[in-house]
């Protein structure tokens, strides 16, 4: 089915903090802006997947959001996969499109931690408040040390990619974090958990995001402008909390890549454009590996020399990102590979016709990738 | 096993076991050995299992210095270290490191020794690098 569906429309709200708006208003502005997108009514959506609020779990939030947009889909629900979920959803909306389950899919996100409770991300499992062991950073943070310690792994590769990302963030008119970083600055910082600083972390963000996806026949019998083709998509989960990880430094990203790879029928060195999901800096390292971009421990290589910066080998997040863009989980990823593949990026990178993206969850937990095209 | 033991039964067991100076974990009778408790066996699901006693010989295999507190019970002990660590006998935990004048020094794969110590009360395993008796804080 590779091509056989696309995204057709993509749309989102400012980034940042939106005080006083729930995450069923900022749905809708988010799914409004990608319906007017691609120039289609409501009343042609018929599918309504959705990765739930992370930082306020409810049940039956994806029925509660279908009431609120007026919607009553046939394919509906929430999906939890952590940060992966966003790109699972795309693909499953493409599965259901393929299987005649249903025709116009609306995929969106909505979160509000930064104006509302961030406490979900803060509090230990099980014993390990005995502990002292808190937090999200800790957890990718115990990654980042063990790839260090088995791979000569240096704080410059980790500075490597905030710097690439708040280049980028730095040049994007809508991203919440604007405050460019050299590597200097970024190893002068005190550290926070180290390995880690403070810009090895993801922001902390309100916001929408939404796409829609649909058939490519669709598409084109309803006129849609420049309909991006999702080429190919795969799936891998870790699974293991990082404790019980028998291997803390590679993760099933390379079995979902490697199955996105085959559905699309394109390498490593097809790809032109990635968006890789940064929640912590350790993450786009270990996903370059994974994915084949290098070999295992060689990222520190791969990184240096502004190689995933426009204008690089291989630009990683040219809208900025988790670092820079938004804390968002995942689906301004997608947003932007759309935007490169459409030719309309804010740094658009040259003649890119494949783009890779990355979602991944829990820390390390989930993995989920798409291939787009032109 | 006889009886079906249930999580809140694995958990007091391994806590009674702390309690007394020793860290414990389940072995399944397919060999099978693993921490945290569980009902059964992570490998081949069923629920015939035994307890054994840990050397205390571990082995570490990364861990994190904090330097911010998440939680103000740990705010007048920054720079902590926790660090995951593999027993001899393969159950891997979280725990502390203690005793280490530099933490930024330790090395993945380094040997460590366990203490077993109280916690506002409570016992809990954490690791030294060194080869020291296995004693119960008071």
């Amino acid at each position: 089915m590779r091509g056989r569906c696309v995204i057709a429309g993509i749309g989102q709200t400012a980034f940042g903090a939106l005080p006083g708006r729930s995450t069923f208003s900022m749905h809708a502005e988010a799914v409004r802006n990608a319906l007017d997108d691609c120039g289609i009514g409501k009343d042609e959506v018929d599918a309504l997947l959705v990765k739930g609020p992370t930082s306020a779990p409810e049940l039956m939030y994806g029925q509660k959001l279908a009431e609120a947009l007026g919607i009553q889909p046939r394919v509906g629900g929430v999906w939890d996969q952590g940060g992966a979920a966003n790109a699972s959803l795309i693909a499953y909306a493409a599965m259901a499109i393929e299987h005649c389950q249903c025709e116009v899919a609306v995929v969106t996100f909505a979160d509000n931690p930064k104006s509302g409770s961030r406490a979900a991300y803060g509090k230990a499992k099980g014993d390990g408040a005995l502990f002292g062991w808190f937090g999200t950073p800790a957890q990718y943070a115990m990654i980042a040390r063990r790839h260090m310690g088995e791979f000569g792994t240096a704080a410059e590769a980790l500075g490597a990619v905030a710097v690439a990302a708040r280049r980028h963030g730095a040049a994007n008119p809508r991203a919440q974090l604007r405050k460019p970083l050299s590597l200097d600055e970024y190893l002068a910082q005190p550290p926070l958990v180290s390995p880690f600083r403070r810009d090895d972390c993801a922001l902390v963000s309100d916001g929408a995001a939404a796409v829609v996806v649909m058939s490519a026949r669709r598409a084109a019998a309803l006129g849609v402008d420049k309909p991006v083709p999702i080429l190919g998509f795969g799936q891998g989960q870790t699974s293991w909390d990082i404790i019980q990880r028998p291997v803390l430094t590679e993760t099933m990203a390379a079995q979902s890549a490697a199955t996105a790879f085959e559905m699309a029928g394109v390498g490593p060195p097809d790809i032109d454009v990635a968006q890789f999901y940064d929640c912590f800096t350790i993450t786009v390292l270990m996903t370059l590996e994974d994915y084949g971009f290098c070999a295992k421990g060689r990222c520190g290589d791969f990184v240096r020399d502004g190689a995933i910066e426009h204008g690089g080998v291989l630009p990683v997040n040219t809208a900025g990102g988790l670092l820079s863009e938004t804390g968002m989980p995942g689906m301004q990823l997608v947003i932007e590979g759309v935007r490169q593949m459409r030719g309309e990026a804010n740094l658009q990178v040259p003649g890119a016709r494949t783009c890779i993206v990355s979602n991944q969850g829990g820390v390390m937990h989930t993995h989920s990738t798409l291939i787009l095209g032109v | 096993m006889t009886t079906r033991q249930s999580q809140d039964d694995v958990e007091a067991a391994y806590r009674a076991s702390l309690a007394r100076g020793h860290l414990s974990f389940q072995r399944c009778a397919c060999t099978e050995a693993w921490l945290p408790p569980r009902e059964q066996c992570p490998r081949c699901l069923r629920a015939d299992f035994r307890w054994e006693e840990a050397s205390g010989r571990a082995r570490l295999i990364s861990w994190v210095v904090y330097h911010r507190a998440y939680d103000d019970a740990f705010a007048d002990r920054l720079p902590y270290c926790v660090a995951v660590v593999e027993l001899d006998e393969g159950p891997r935990l979280v725990s502390n490191i203690v005793g280490a004048a530099d933490p930024e020094a330790l090395q993945i794969e380094q040997p460590l020794q366990l203490r077993v110590e109280l916690e506002r009360g409570i016992p809990v395993p954490r690791f030294t690098q060194q080869d020291i008796p296995e004693s119960t804080a008071s």
